[in-house]
């Protein structure tokens, strides 16, 4: 099953790596890992994607809960939430495949960031299938380079992430 | 007022009421030696660093205060580390503080430099890079109540030789630590409580099965009257060893591995089982997927993590020990027609079968084995040492053969196992209990992992008597090699060990030889009048074996008895 599981910590140096190392002690893999500062610069927001079974996912909740450095951990796997994840592509592209690519990126609604005389960079944001679907449309022009930001998360509605006092 | 780093770290001590610290100074300590040269803190020079974390250690456990170390940069913490992991292991509250080269330096591989909260970050339960004095106080501050609270452990401070020289602002704080990420659940739930003893009233072979956390939290007389009340018999875990009286008709010694039948035995037959403090380690379950198989589980433990990770919960209760027990007993007291007397008659039957059909025992000859210098060791102190262990043979001797009413009478490193840990906590265990007796109970091949500690026993007059039980090989290895691996006595016979005796008079202490039955009164009578350190060199039979037994891969109840 996969989760998407939404931590968060004090903004401090060593957080991360605390979080890291608690998935590789137990040698469990991480599909995808963000972090960033949120509305309270204090505090980091991480958005961490993994798969596992229930008992084994219901030990590292803890187990991130048990971080001193850790605030708050939610599991949005029963909570209706949107997921995004950027990409940035780089593709081949010259005089007589340009137009075309501008074409897919057009359906997809991603944007244009770069473009040189053999390349294009494009942008684009959306859920996982989106963002794979685009990369298969690519493919067949060559991807140079790729990079995405992993997902972050949130919850729909007034369900909020945030501390309880 | 204006201080230093060095000044702060004193006057926090201070604040903590920290007596004592053991530890080796270096280079980048420099500033806070100089600090603590005119301190009203005893400083313990160790001479080996692992040597000082196991000294707070057993300080930490006898006196249930933080006990609290000091090394150096680079080698120095690397040295501590083996100290860290056994204290983190057995959940014991200190705080380590460790030099740093100065923080312009650091990720420059600087002479004598490690990456310090980086190695120590999964072997503590927090650590610390002070890069700033202005965090220093807050930093020591939260160091001793993250180690002290929730279920405790050890704490780490790695502090640059720059921040201790650096001058700030400081005032003494009366306030209470507050970390807004890090709030230990202590209460226990009301209505999980009521659950577990309607549970309980319902059960017909229960049992209890108590750990370390009964130890930890103070709980050992609330596990009493628990007992008592519902008549549920005991059994422990090592480290629980202590947390309820010997002497009880209810005690079923200790279990697992090397535990009683009758407690194994009691564990696979039951239809509940109350773990309180304890955490269904691998060396209790046996195989696992066999274990209990008739029982519901209650669980009372501090650490959530603990609950549900190794085998299926009926009834998890969050909460420290001592607060859940007297609510628990409480409840059982409200409701206590529910526990007539003799409810669990065919129980407590069964349970007297087991104990007169398979008693702990030994070959009583006229040879010199290790059970009966503990049953001479237990009926010279009656009982009321501090009995600290290595790691082995002589820990499971040490457990079966002298009998535990007291908590913190009993200093094993159970969780990590580390050879090595008993003599240094034997002396750490002294300093927090100078009016009490401490034995060392040792085999040769332990003691010499930490022998160079002689000589703080020494320099300080710590009167430890270390019990070599010394059959001149590494005892519980060769025993699987015996028993598992058709006597290929791989690596684990001793050729070269030193004469014990001369060891310790070398250092300026005493050691005495025994190489028969009748000689071990005498000696132990002579060692209890020295009231200095002594040796006492027992050479044992070389090929005694540690049982009952249940190896690795089996059910708690398929026991090894050993004697025929």
């Amino acid at each position: 099953m996969r989760h998407t599981i939404v931590v968060l910590v004090e903004n401090k140096s060593g957080v991360l790596a605390r979080i890291a190392g608690l998935f590789s002690a137990r040698g469990f893999n991480i599909d995808s890992l963000s972090v960033g500062e949120t509305e309270d610069f204090t505090i980091s927001r991480m958005t961490i994607v993994v798969r596992g079974d229930e008992q084994i996912l219901e030990q590292v909740m803890k187990q991130l809960n048990k971080l001193i450095d850790v605030i708050k951990v939610s599991d949005f796997l029963n909570v209706r939430h949107v997921e995004r994840d950027l990409v940035m592509i780089k593709v081949k592209a010259n005089s007589s495949t340009r137009s075309e690519i501008l074409q897919i990126a057009d359906i997809f609604r991603a944007k244009i960031i770069d473009v040189s005389a053999k390349t294009l960079i494009i942008e684009m944001t959306g859920n996982k299938d989106k963002i794979e679907a685009l990369i298969k449309m690519l493919q067949p022009f060559e991807i140079e380079e790729l990079a995405r930001t992993g997902i972050i998360a949130m919850s729909r509605g007034m369900n909020k992430t945030k501390i309880e006092n | 007022m204006k201080l230093t780093g060095s000044q702060i770290f004193v006057e926090c001590l201070k604040e903590q009421k920290v007596e004592i610290l053991f530890g080796i100074p270096g280079g980048v300590l420099l500033p806070i030696f100089d600090a603590l040269y005119d301190a009203p803190i005893k400083f313990i020079l160790a001479r080996h660093e692992q040597g000082a974390a196991h000294m707070a250690d057993g300080y930490a456990r006898v006196s249930g205060e933080v006990g609290v170390c000091i090394a150096t940069s680079g080698p120095g913490a690397t040295n501590l580390t083996t100290g860290l992991a056994t204290a983190h292991m057995d959940s014991i509250p200190m705080v380590a503080f460790t030099g740093q080269v100065a923080t312009s330096l650091i990720g420059n591989d600087a002479f004598q430099e490690a990456d310090t909260t980086g190695i120590t970050r999964s072997i503590t339960k927090h650590n610390y890079l002070v890069k700033d004095v202005k965090n220093l106080a807050k930093i020591i501050r939260e160091a001793f109540y993250i180690a002290r609270s929730g279920r405790p452990g050890p704490v780490l401070i790695d502090l640059p030789v720059d921040v201790q020289k650096a001058v700030t602002e400081f005032s003494s704080s009366g306030k209470k630590v507050e970390i807004r990420s890090y709030k230990p659940n202590c209460s226990g739930h009301l209505q999980q409580i009521k659950k577990a003893v309607e549970l309980i009233s319902k059960s017909k072979q229960p049992v209890i099965y108590a750990g370390g956390g009964v130890v930890l939290s103070g709980g050992s007389e609330q596990l009493r009257e628990l007992a008592e009340i519902t008549q549920i018999p005991v059994t422990t875990t090592l480290m629980g060893m202590g947390s309820f009286p010997s002497y009880s008709e209810l005690f079923l010694g200790m279990l697992g591995m090397h535990g009683t039948h009758y407690a194994n035995f009691a564990m696979q037959q039951s239809d509940l089982i109350i773990a309180v403090g304890s955490r269904f380690d691998d060396r209790i379950t046996a195989k696992i997927d066999a274990f209990a198989p008739h029982a519901k589980i209650i669980h009372i433990d501090i650490d959530p993590t603990s609950i549900g990770k190794n085998v299926k919960v009926d009834i998890p209760i969050v909460g420290d020990v001592k607060n859940v027990l007297k609510k628990l007993n409480e409840t059982v007291f409200q409701e206590k027609d529910k526990f007539r007397k003799n409810r669990l008659e065919k129980w407590h039957e069964q349970i007297k079968k087991w104990k007169e059909n398979n008693p702990l025992k030994y070959k009583e000859d006229d040879k010199l084995r290790p059970q009966f210098i503990m049953e001479k060791i237990y009926e010279a102190t009656k009982g009321k040492a501090i009995i600290v262990t290595e790691v082995g043979q002589n820990q499971m001797w040490a457990q079966q053969f002298y009998k535990y009413d007291y908590p913190r009478h009993f200093l094993t490193s159970g969780g990590l196992g580390t050879m090595g840990y008993g003599f240094p906590a034997a002396i750490g265990a002294k300093i927090a209990c100078p009016e009490k007796l401490v034995f060392d109970i040792a085999g040769d091949g332990s003691f010499q992992m930490n022998i160079q500690e002689l000589a703080t026993a020494a320099q300080n007059k710590i009167a430890v008597i270390v019990v070599v039980l010394n059959n001149n090989c590494l005892g519980m290895v060769r025993q699987w090699q015996e028993l598992f691996y058709e006597k290929r006595y791989s690596a684990t016979v001793f050729s070269g060990n030193p004469d014990f005796v001369k060891v310790a008079e070398a250092y300026n202490l005493e050691g005495l030889r025994i190489t028969k039955k009748e000689e071990v009164e005498p000696a132990l009578e002579k060692a209890i009048a020295m009231k200095k350190t002594v040796v006492l060199d027992f050479n044992i039979e070389k090929e005694e074996n540690v049982f009952p037994m249940v190896p690795a891969g089996v059910p708690l109840d398929e026991i090894i008895s050993g004697l025929a």
